[in-house]
């Protein structure tokens, strides 16, 4: 923020402010005991939940006749019990991608068409209907997909094989509606979509006024001036909302259920029916599964929180290097 | 000011989401399939026969979902009768049910299939003083359902069915399926098997069946997972009836009700008998007549005779439990328990079974079932 806050606005106070000292009246102890207390609660409660999943998982993983990394099969029922998740890790990882690749560019047009070209009274309620996308429950965008995108996208299945089946991934070998990894992406693009959008947005409105000027003061047409302040100035923000929406797409669980048409097999063909992810398996086979099922898909779901802590790490640090922009974020 | 105000009207309209969207999954949740409401008259003539001796307070009880409509419709009919008393069937699964059984959750789990050695074992823990026993109490035939345009009936054979399902017979105009339905004038579409992607106590059934009457073209094991690589896969019971439903060329798997419902057509099954068999819950319920008990001691846990050839039986068939134990059973619902399911065991309680898609439990079976809920304790 320091290298674009305008003249004429004092310097903010320095950052490291000491803390101010109680007064030494009982409420103000009362009070501190009370918010240190709920805060070493909050984080024996995190730590006992973790030490809980990670035994139930070391339980399960010890029994495992198969290799818990590399096998593709899901039978911890079976005799004797054989489970991995290298499918789900595929399918998880794969969907995610289709639907980053798919919603980012799309949000952050959405984001840049709200703030700096919709004209005033057709941006709030544009900004607010993609708001109110967030909050649909994502069940009913399984049964919408389930009902309405799976047939839609027969077609568009059909017209990828032809034309670029080429490319191997697009190439549809098995016949079937499209319940597959690629409907699942789109799926997840269209539910990312709202939280990608509105944090862009935000931070696409929090671009100094002064840098938006300049630049037209220079003869910039908008869309320079969207490329050469509005972008640089919103890149952390971009990141960050994709992070989120990243986050919603890999947990996404019953939305998927509803759509793909899971089988425990890897196949770089999105276009055929098959696949998992972690969340989707969680959900259809906690149902009938015994102790040691549970313990096995509570195995599953640390992987898929390991996959999710690295994803946000990595964000972080994208986001840390780039800390000369980091006006609207954190 | 203006954050603030723009802030309460999102409030309000996330509230007003939250309110319809609230309205419109309760409107999802009631799947009755069972047109239940139109008898309301005949459900109160019956009530008049429940005995509620000395049921009282609340009984939880949790498990299948194959017998949910059947529940639903006894717990109504039950609750009518017997002021005071609150039964609670929630219905997760098989496997649900007998985790929260063995857990002393609940007074009975439904389940698909009867205990296995290790949870019999495990249910010593909670009923003290004895074990957890299985009660035949709602017969069920599995349709086979198919969606092909042009064909409005269809009849297949075991063997034909383990190979559409096991991706062995890719057409319908397969010589194989032609040999079966003479006159029937078969297409070329390619046939999409249609399986449920989650366990279920259904896929193991039909397992049970083709592997019985069709060893060798059936060659997996019995599990609630689905055996079989290819297909396609769709959730629930409801999901796979609206796959086939809406896929031209689909063939899939379900209890009677969904097809019902959903007016799908489904298949016959020549059993080697004189015709081929419909699948309808009387048909259903002369093949579970052929059934013996295989539990020891108070367990009546059965054992279905899949290559039936009696005229008329439907050999695809399941039967659900209820679990409970044989002694031992908690004091505060025992008396709910047992006069709960002497209501379900009852000729009453089995002719409601007709009307919601399943098959009554023969009689010979039944008789047994009713003997052993007097004899809880």
């Amino acid at each position: 923020m320091a290298s674009t806050t305008p003249l004429d606005i004092p310097p903010a106070p320095p950052e490291t402010r000491a803390r101010p000292k109680s007064t030494g009246r009982a409420g103000d102890k009362i009070f501190l005991g009370l918010s240190r207390g709920s805060g070493i609660l909050l984080l024996v409660i995190m730590a006992s939940i973790a030490v809980f999943l990670s035994y139930r998982a070391f339980i399960a993983i010890s029994k495992d006749e198969g290799n818990f990394l590399t096998t593709f099969d899901w039978n911890p029922a079976g005799d004797p019990p054989v489970f991995g998740i290298a499918v789900l890790l595929f399918g998880t990882v794969v969907s995610s991608i289709i639907a980053m690749v798919i919603a980012v560019p799309i949000a952050v047009g959405i984001a840049l068409f709200i703030s700096h070209y919709a004209p005033r009274k057709l941006a709030a309620p544009l900004a607010y209907v993609i708001d109110l996308l967030a909050a649909v429950p994502s069940i009913v965008y399984g049964i919408w997909g389930a009902l309405v995108l799976v047939p839609y996208l027969e077609g568009l299945n059909l017209w990828l094989d032809q034309f670029f089946g080429w490319t191997y991934i697009f190439d549809k070998t098995e016949i079937g509606v499209p319940r597959s990894l690629f409907t699942v992406g789109i799926l997840l693009a269209i539910m990312i979509l709202p939280i990608v959008t509105s944090v862009s947005r935000e931070v696409f409105l929090q671009v100094p006024k002064m840098n938006e000027e300049a630049a037209l003061a220079l003869g910039a047409t908008r869309w320079e001036v969207i490329r050469l302040s509005v972008l640089p100035f919103g890149r952390s923000g971009i990141i960050s909302a994709s992070m989120l929406g990243l986050g919603r797409a890999l947990g996404e669980t019953m939305a998927v259920a509803t759509v793909l048409s899971p089988s425990f097999l890897i196949s770089l063909h999105v276009l055929n029916h098959g696949g998992g992810t972690f969340a989707q398996n969680i959900a259809a086979k906690f149902g009938e599964a015994d102790e040691f099922g549970r313990d096995a898909l509570i195995a599953s779901g640390l992987v898929l929180f390991v996959l999710t802590l690295l994803v946000n790490g990595a964000a972080r640090l994208i986001i840390a290097r780039r800390k000369e922009y980091s006006g609207a974020n954190a | 000011m203006k954050l603030q105000r723009k802030n309460r009207l999102r409030a309000t309209a996330l509230g007003a989401l939250a309110v319809s969207g609230a309205l419109v999954l309760t409107a999802c949740g009631s799947d009755d399939n069972t047109g239940t409401d139109a008898e309301g008259g005949k459900t109160s003539a019956a009530a008049s026969n429940i005995k509620c001796d000395d049921a009282e307070g609340q009984l939880r009880a949790s498990g299948s979902s194959a017998q949910k409509n059947a529940m639903d419709l006894w717990v109504k009919n039950y609750m009518a009768a017997c002021s005071g008393v609150e039964i609670n069937y929630s219905s997760s699964s098989s496997g649900e049910g007998i985790v929260a059984f063995n857990q002393g959750t609940v007074g009975f789990a439904g389940s698909d299939s009867a205990l296995k050695p290790e949870e019999v074992a495990e249910s010593k823990k909670i009923c003290k003083t004895g074990q957890g026993i299985n009660l035949p109490m709602v017969g069920g035939p599995i349709a086979v359902g198919f969606h092909l345009e042009g064909v409005d009936s269809l009849t297949l054979d075991a063997s034909t069915l383990a190979k559409i399902f096991d991706n062995k017979i890719k057409k319908w105009n397969d010589p194989a399926i032609a040999k079966l339905n003479d006159g029937v004038k078969l297409p070329a579409t390619d046939i999409q098997a249609f399986h449920r992607s989650e366990d279920s106590g259904t896929t193991q059934n039909l397992g049970k069946y083709l592997n019985a009457a069709a060893p060798s073209d059936w060659k997996y094991e019995a599990e609630k997972k689905w055996p079989a690589p290819g297909g396609q896969a769709a959730s629930g019971s409801s999901g796979v009836a609206s796959q086939v439903k809406a896929v031209n060329g689909s063939i899939g798997y379900f209890e009677l009700s969904y097809a019902k419902s959903q007016d799908i057509t489904t298949v016959d099954i020549n059993t080697g008998g004189a015709t081929p068999v419909e699948a309808t819950s009387e048909n259903a319920s002369k093949a579970i007549a052929a059934a013996k008990v295989k539990g020891t001691g108070k367990d009546l846990a059965l054992e279905l005779d899949y290559t039936t050839k009696a005229e008329g039986a439907y050999p695809l068939v399941l039967v659900t439990y209820e679990v409970v134990c044989d002694t031992g059973n908690k004091a505060d619902t025992l008396g709910t328990v047992k006069s709960f399911l002497s209501y379900t065991a009852s000729a009453d309680g089995q002719k409601v079974l007709t009307d919601a898609g399943y098959a009554p439990i023969p009689e010979a079976i039944n008789a047994k079932v009713r003997e052993t809920v007097a004899g809880l304790k």
